[in-house]
C-alpha cells in the first residue's frame, strides 16, 4: 500500500502508560503532514515508532508498502529524523554536523562533502558554516540540524517539534524552509504549534490520549466541526448575549465567549453585535477551533471550559 | 544505494575522537594522565623493579578506560545530544556505530597508548611470542570492555547516571585487582576475590609472558580460557541486552 499507513498501532510502557491506543491512519507520502496534540498527547511515541527506534506492543506500520515494524533496516534506507530536544553538537561546526551524519548514512566522503555544502547554501548558513555549534544561536543551531537531515537522500523526514523554543523571526525563517522542502520530500512534523501546522502542513492529525481525532486537509477538518464560522467576542467577561439559532457557545482560548455557527447565523449575529455596539471578529473557523472542538480543552492549562447556553 | 561502511565507521571516529580533541583538547591530558599516573606511584613505591609490571598494568588500564569512555560517550550522545536516535534511524547498524566507537576510543587513547609502547620497547624484554600473547590479552580486555560499556550505555537514561557506572567499572577492573603488581602481593584469603575481575587473568598473562611471574602451564590456561569465557559472555548478554530500538 503506497503512502504512510498504520493499523491499529498500541503501546503501553513498562510503566503501565498507555502512549497510543489502537492508533491507524492513512496519509500520501507527499508533502508536509504535521500532527498536532498536547503535550503528552503520544507525538513523539508515534514518531519513534515509525522511525524505528521503538518497537510498538501491537499493530502495523508502512512506508510505500515496506514494513516499518517488520523491517526496520529497510525503513532505515529511506528515512531521517531530528528528534525532540535534539542538540547540534557543541564540539562540531555545521559543516562537519552534516558531514558526519551523511558519513554516518554510508555516503563517501567527497559525496557527503558536495551534499553537506548544497545543504549549508539551501538553508543560506554559509557564514556559520565553520564556526562551532557551540557559539551559534537556537535558531541557527536548528536549521543546522534541518539541514543535516535534508542533506541525506531520505524521502521520508521525520521533525518532532521542530520549533519549540524559537523565537517568532526564526521560526518563520524554518517555515520558509520547510515550505521549500515540502516539493521534494514527505515531511512528518509534529508540533503543538496550531499555527505552524495551519501555515504548513498539506495534511494534518490530531491526536489526543494516544488516539487520533481526525486526519485530513484542513478544510477536511472544518467539515468535522458542525460550524463553519467563529465569533469571537473581544470584550473580556461578556457573555454572548444572543441565542443563535444553531451553534454552540464556548469559552475561547482567551477566556472570551466564542460563538461557533453557520455562515448565515453568522452573518446574523454579526449584524446585532453591531448594533448593539459588541465588539467582535468574525471568521471562518481555524484549526485552533478545530482542535478545540475536537480536543474539547484548552491547550495550555488543561481544564475543562464547555459552556452550552441552550 | 550502496553504503561504505568505511565512511560508516569514520563518522563514529570524527564525531567522537577527532573533532572531539580538535575543539576540547584537555580531554586529551585525562585519557594520557589515568594510565600513566598509576605507573608513576607504581614506580616510586617499587623503587622502579615493578616499572615493567606497571606498564603492562598501564596497557590493561587504557584498554578499560576505552570501555568506560565509551559507555560515558555513547550516554552523552545518546541522552543528552539525541545523535544515537539520529542514527538509530539511518542505514548503520549497532554493530558498525559500536565498531566505529570502539575505534574511536583506541584513537583517543593515542597519546597514552603511544607512550607505554615506547616504554614497553624500553623497558620490557620479551620474545615475540610473548608480545603476542601480551597483544592478544590486551584486545580481549578491549573487546570485553566495549562491550560492558555499551551495554551499560543503554541502560542508563542520563549522562549522571554513566558517570556512576563509569566510576563502578573502572574500580572493579582496574583499580582494585593486581594489574599493576603481582597477585602474590595480595594476601591469600583476599587473593580469591580479586580472581572475580577478568582483568586479574589479563595481568597474570601479561606478566607470565613478559617473565615476571612464572605461571604453570596448567593455571595459564585457566587464565585464558576464563579471560575468552567471560569475553564471550559479555558478547553475549551485551547482544541480547542493548537495545538499539527500545522496547
Amino acid at each position: 500500500m503506497q503512502g504512510l499507513v498504520c493499523s491499529n498501532i498500541s503501546k503501553r510502557y513498562e510503566t503501565g502508560k498507555v502512549a497510543l491506543n489502537k492508533l491507524s491512519m492513512s496519509v500520501e507520502s507527499k508533502g508536509i503532514f504535521a500532527l498536532i496534540g498536547r503535550n503528552g498527547a503520544g507525538k513523539t511515541t508515534l514518531i519513534r515508532i515509525l522511525a524505528t527506534q521503538l518497537s510498538p506492543t501491537s499493530g502495523a506500520a508502512s512506508l510505500n508498502g515496506v514494513d516499518i515494524i517488520k523491517d526496520p533496516h529497510g525503513i532505515r534506507e529511506r528515512i531521517a529524523i531530528v528528534p525532540q530536544e535534539a542538540r547540534a553538537t557543541p564540539w562540531l561546526t555545521p559543516h562537519e554536523t552534516i558531514f558526519s551524519y551523511l558519513l554516518w548514512r554510508g555516503f563517501d566522503t567527497g559525496e557527503a562533502h558536495e551534499r553537506a555544502d548544497r545543504a549549508i547554501k539551501r538553508l543560506a548558513i554559509e557564514e556559520y558554516a565553520d564556526k562551532s555549534n557551540r557559539f551559534l544561536s537556537g535558531g541557527i543551531k536548528r536549521k543546522v540540524l534541518v539541514a543535516t537531515v535534508i542533506a541525506s537522500e531520505a524521502e521520508l523526514i521525520f521533525l518532532d517539534e521542530p520549533t519549540t523554543g524559537l523565537d517568532p523571526i526564526s521560526r518563520n525563517d524554518l517555515w520558509n524552509v520547510l515550505n521549500e522542502l515540502k516539493k521534494d520530500r514527505f515531511i512528518f512534523l509534529t508540533t503543538h504549534y496550531l499555527e505552524e501546522a495551519e501555515r504548513l502542513a498539506d495534511n494534518i492529525g490530531i491526536i489526543e490520549n494516544g488516539k487520533l481525532l481526525g486526519i485530513g486537509t484542513l478544510e477536511e477538518l472544518r467539515k468535522k466541526v458542525k460550524y463553519p464560522y467563529s465569533i469571537k467576542m473581544l470584550d473580556a467577561g461578556k457573555k454572548a448575549a444572543v441565542r443563535p439559532k444553531s451553534g454552540k457557545v464556548i469559552r475561547g482560548l482567551d477566556g472570551n465567549s466564542q460563538i461557533l455557527t453557520s455562515q448565515k447565523e453568522a452573518y446574523a449575529i454579526s449584524d446585532q453585535f453591531i448594533k448593539k455596539g459588541i465588539k467582535f471578529s468574525m471568521n471562518p473557523i481555524s484549526l485552533d477551533d478545530i482542535f478545540y472542538y475536537l480536543v474539547k480543552k484548552p491547550i495550555e492549562n488543561g481544564e475543562e471550559h464547555e459552556e452550552e447556553y441552550w | 544505494m550502496r553504503r561504505n561502511i568505511g565512511s560508516q565507521l569514520l563518522a563514529s571516529v570524527l564525531v567522537n575522537a577527532v573533532y572531539a580533541m580538535k575543539n576540547y583538547p584537555i580531554m586529551l591530558s585525562y585519557t594520557f594522565l589515568s594510565p600513566l599516573s598509576m605507573l608513576l606511584v607504581i614506580f616510586f613505591v617499587s623503587h622502579g623493579s615493578l616499572l615493567g609490571i606497571g606498564i603492562e598494568g598501564g596497557f590493561i588500564m587504557a584498554m578499560v578506560l576505552s570501555g568506560v569512555s565509551m559507555q560515558g560517550d555513547l550516554s552523552h550522545l545518546k541522552n543528552d545530544l539525541k545523535i544515537q536516535d539520529m542514527v538509530v534511524s539511518s542505514p548503520t547498524t549497532a554493530f558498525v556505530y559500536i565498531l566505529g566507537m570502539a575505534i574511536s576510543e583506541l584513537v583517543y587513547s593515542l597519546p597514552s597508548l603511544v607512550t607505554l609502547i615506547v616504554l614497553a620497547a624500553l623497558f620490557i624484554h620479551t620474545s615475540l611470542m610473548g608480545a603476542i600473547e601480551i597483544f592478544l590479552a590486551m584486545s580481549l580486555m578491549f573487546a570485553f570492555s566495549i562491550a560492558l560499556g555499551f551495554m551499560l550505555s543503554t541502560f542508563s537514561s542520563d549522562v549522571i547516571q554513566s558517570w556512576a557506572f563509569s566510576g563502578i567499572v573502572s574500580t572493579f577492573l582496574a583499580t582494585i585487582p593486581p594489574v599493576y603488581y603481582p597477585i602474590t602481593y595480595i594476601p591469600l584469603p583476599y587473593r580469591y576475590i580479586a580472581y572475580l575481575s577478568p582483568t586479574t587473568y589479563a595481568a597474570q598473562i601479561a606478566q607470565n609472558a613478559a617473565g615476571y611471574v612464572a605461571v604453570p602451564g596448567a593455571i595459564l590456561a585457566i587464565d585464558w580460557i576464563v579471560l575468552i569465557a567471560v569475553s564471550i559472555a559479555i558478547f553475549i548478554i551485551a547482544a541480547k541486552k542493548t537495545r538499539w530500538r527500545e522496547k
